[in-house]
């Protein structure tokens, strides 16, 4: 028996406007308007909603057989609200259909499970929040930024009550291994890891209409014979694929959307069942362990993390937008806050990438060059710090900083603490004076009106004054 | 080849590239290259090419003894060549101002009787033309047109042009018609045309009314630097400096220069200085523009550099900037890169079609020039990246490259006829 556990993936970052550095200063907001509405609108009718309504015939269609994952970035939600809420509502019917799952993801897609552990903690919770109580969904597996991981990063995932998470099926990582079985992350053993078959994506994602291809057309049951032809123990075949590839990488003229809709009867054909992340995690057992040293991803032919901190440009970029991280988790600038979050998209450092000069990867880049592309993000990165130095001036550290706002918030407890204890103390001062004035009085008035000691009580503080 | 300048003594980027190209060609192999130019100085490079002076071309029959002419032209010329030459003399230009030698002298510069010049550079290409053996005739920018066609209506070999520049870069629109004509006639008579970039080749389609088809770019290189020039020292001043190099006229669109500085300067008042080398008609108008906008204080006029103080005021410079209206090619930033500075340069920029590792903008785009000259002088990185990639980049751009594709276009050429 073999599954399929297809994983879309939806993202897009906030693009950045023009940003001059003589706006520095004066201009705090950072997004190009336009740019983004006209970006996510078109994706939106051009591919996520007729992919998305596909997807829902299936599960129509095969009676709830046909599952699926999805992986959405905060930011993407974000935008959705914001240019198309026609989106949110799909998504919420394939959410009530109990067939789509739904992973967990850094809120902002951002870089911070290298540079901040602390704040991908806390993205990834705000995006499980923001899916709850959207789609009312709990996810159970991580999908980490384009999925990157490293060994570094399995107990974090793991200590943050993570069952799985989906990787790359990096060859240079697996060698004879097959991506198609359940791992376990080798330096938290209780961790799963699933891990992505490129080349059945990539057959999708990016061949599907190549006519130089050897193996166009692609026919969904030539892709399920594919599949079914693995070595029988190879279980779990992962596909993760970004849903643009849907209606926008592949045009629908190229029959994709039908393509797509062919897989579940295919697949029934040949005893192959779709499944989500959870139930793989949770119905198979780990082969074997695997240790990842340097971090992976789906970028590039190398699969590392060069695509994003491969040049200086990136570097530099990256250092100084973390730096501010302690601070701004300090501040109570709901702004600051969120601004940072969309400045660390990962998406902002792919477009400084050198590597891709002349070649596919620049064409999902806003700018001309990457130098523009740095050039542009440092002035706003620059205004963004300025008033990050507003909140909190460099001139004092951290530690300074950290032990000065915990007086500050420790006052306001010292505070209550004291008049707590100010109060009690005038309490047993009021009792202490009615039971002095008991024993004064004749036992046959023991139920003396007990405002009359009260108001002696107070005399005597009065006079000190 | 025809040509007007040759290193070292040139005026512009015209003897650089006649010279780089030369060489790149000879490398290639196989190929015997004669280079007229109006006048030696007989300190050129003549390892790869036969170089023949114009001024010791005899148009006119004088007999003087070879110990005489050993004497006076040995230096830069043959003496048997010189009775050679004289053996091809074809019509009696005794009425022309001629020399002890019959020769016609030349100034090789830009004078104010430059079509005069041109025309008796003509005359005497007709001489060599009928005393040389050669295949084919190739003739650098207009001044050496004439002289090119005269050739070909001489010997009837082809005739390939290569266009350095048209007057419509140097006029930004306003054309003189007197140098239209020449250059139009030119492009008629060539069997194929050589731009040195795309915007040229266009330049040439549009204004001109020539076939595409016979219309090649042909990208200039650079030659690596000596490593005397690359270690030379210079004391670097505190503050960043932000170089201009050229000549100051409209086509090189110093004004956006100054304009630019104005915008760093009016959010950055310390810590950056602007440096315009070069002299040029617009001198003084930039000199009063840059105190109009009050920073004469940190913009500078140091002159015309030339030779190896170019090298020194580049090796000062943080940031090299050519805001060209119209350039056809523009070797300058790369030889600023050669020297490991990032460079700006405008998309109106022949060479910004080559270059990947500069940063490029709209010359009118003063906002974006300014906001790019902060960029480097204030993030390392991006300064480090642009110097490093940019080294690697024009160390790859070699003669060699454009010589073999020179080469093509001749053996095309010879073998269409």
């Amino acid at each position: 028996m073999k599954a399929i556990d297809l994983n879309f993936e939806i993202h897009q970052p906030f693009r950045l406007k023009r940003y001059r550095f003589f706006d520095i200063g004066n201009d705090h907001y950072y997004y190009d308007d336009f740019l983004n509405d006209d970006i996510v609108t078109r994706l939106v009718h051009e591919s996520y909603i007729p992919a998305a309504e596909s997807l829902l015939r299936m599960i129509e269609e095969s009676k709830g057989a046909f599952r699926c994952s999805f992986n959405i970035s905060g930011i993407a939600i974000e935008q959705f609200e914001i240019y198309a809420p026609e989106f949110i509502d799909l998504l919420k019917k394939l959410a009530a259909t109990g067939c789509v799952e739904f992973t967990a993801t850094p809120y902002a897609s951002s870089l911070s499970s290298f540079f901040d552990p602390s704040d991908f903690r806390s993205q990834v919770k705000v995006q499980c929040d923001k899916l709850h109580t959207l789609l009312g969904v709990k996810p159970t597996v991580l999908r980490n930024t384009q999925l990157i991981y490293s060994d570094d990063l399995a107990p974090q995932i793991l200590d943050m009550g993570f069952k799985g998470c989906i990787t790359e099926g990096a060859k240079h990582i697996l060698g004879w291994k097959s991506p198609n079985y359940v791992y376990s992350a080798a330096s938290a053993p209780k961790l799963k890891l699933l891990l992505n078959n490129a080349k059945l994506a990539d057959d999708i994602a990016s061949r599907f209409s190549d006519t130089s291809w050897d193996a166009f057309p692609l026919t969904a049951d030539k892709y399920i014979d594919w599949i079914a032809s693995t070595p029988a123990e190879e279980q779990i075949v992962t596909i993760c694929l970004n849903l643009e590839a849907f209606g926008a990488m592949q045009p629908a003229s190229s029959g994709i959307f039908q393509f797509l809709e062919a897989l579940p009867r295919f697949a029934a054909d040949r005893g192959i069942e779709f499944w989500t992340p959870s139930m793989a995690v949770s119905k198979l057992k780990p082969v074997a362990e695997l240790s990842v040293v340097h971090p992976i991803s789906a970028a590039d032919e190398a699969r590392d993390t060069s695509a994003w901190l491969g040049n200086q440009l990136q570097r530099e970029a990256a250092e100084k937008l973390y730096e501010a991280g302690e601070r701004v988790r300090l501040a109570e600038d709901r702004r600051l806050k969120q601004d940072w979050w969309y400045l660390q998209a990962a998406d902002h450092f792919y477009y400084m990438s050198t590597k891709h000069f002349g070649a596919d990867g620049s064409a999902f880049s806003p700018y001309e060059t990457p130098y523009q592309a740095f050039t542009n993000y440092m002035n706003v990165l620059s205004d963004f710090l300025v008033r990050v130095d507003e909140q909190f001036p460099s001139s004092v550290d951290n530690e300074e900083l950290n032990a000065l706002l915990t007086t500050i918030r420790n006052q306001e407890r010292e505070i209550v603490t004291l008049t707590r204890e100010r109060d009690s103390l005038s309490k047993s001062l009021e009792q202490y004076n009615i039971e002095h004035l008991l024993r004064q009085q004749p036992k046959d008035e023991p139920e003396a009106p007990a405002s009359k000691p009260a108001r002696k009580a107070c005399r005597p503080k009065s006079a000190k004054k | 080849m025809f040509g007007w300048e040759f290193p070292p003594h040139i005026l512009g980027g015209l003897g650089t590239a006649s010279y780089g190209l030369t060489q790149g060609m000879w490398q290639c192999g196989d190929m015997d290259i004669t280079f007229v130019i109006p006048k030696p100085y007989g300190d050129e490079d003549r390892s790869f090419a036969n170089i023949i002076g114009a001024s010791q071309v005899p148009v006119a029959w004088r007999d003087p003894s070879r110990d005489y002419v050993e004497q006076r032209i040995g230096r830069v010329m043959d003496p048997d060549l010189y009775y050679r030459l004289r053996d091809h003399i074809y019509a009696d230009f005794n009425y022309m101002r001629t020399n002890d030698l019959g020769c016609i002298e030349f100034s090789g510069r830009y004078p104010d009787n430059l079509l005069e010049e041109i025309n008796n550079y003509s005359i005497m290409a007709g001489v060599i033309a009928r005393t040389i053996d050669f295949d084919i005739i190739h003739s650098h920018d207009w001044l050496t047109y004439p002289a090119g066609i005269h050739a070909k209506q001489v010997t009837g070999k082809p005739l390939v042009i290569h266009v350095h520049a048209t007057d419509y870069d140097r006029s930004r629109g306003n054309v003189n018609p007197t140098v239209f004509n020449i250059e139009r006639d030119g492009m008629i008579n060539a069997d194929h045309i050589i731009t040195v970039s795309n915007l040229t080749r266009q330049t040439v389609i549009d204004k001109y009314g020539i076939d595409p088809a016979k219309v090649t770019t042909v990208h200039n290189a650079v030659v690596p630097l000596s490593q005397d020039l690359l270690d030379i020292e210079v004391e670097k001043p505190k503050d960043k400096i932000v170089t201009f190099l050229g000549r100051i006229t409209m086509q090189k669109g110093p004004e956006y220069f100054v304009e630019a500085a104005a915008r760093v300067l009016k959010n950055k008042p310390r810590g950056v200085r602007f440096v315009m080398a070069g002299s040029g008609d617009m001198l003084e108008q930039m000199i009063d523009l840059a105190s109009r906008r009050g920073i004469s204080d940190r913009f500078h006029f140091p002159g015309f550099q030339k030779g190896r103080q170019v090298y020194e005021m580049l090796k000062a410079s943080d940031v090299y900037i050519m805001p060209s209206v119209s350039e056809p090619f523009g070797i300058s930033p790369l030889e600023a890169m050669q020297m490991g500075v990032p460079s700006i340069i405008s998309k109106q920029s022949g060479c910004a079609e080559i270059l990947d590792h500069v940063i490029k903008t709209d010359y009118w785009d003063i906002d974006a020039m300014a906001d790019a000259i902060n960029s480097i002088i204030s993030n390392p990185a991006l300064y480090n990246t642009l110097r490093e990639e940019g080294l690697a980049e024009v160390n790859s751009i070699t003669w060699d490259k454009a010589g073999k594709k020179v080469i093509d276009i001749y053996n095309k050429v010879l073998n269409n006829r």
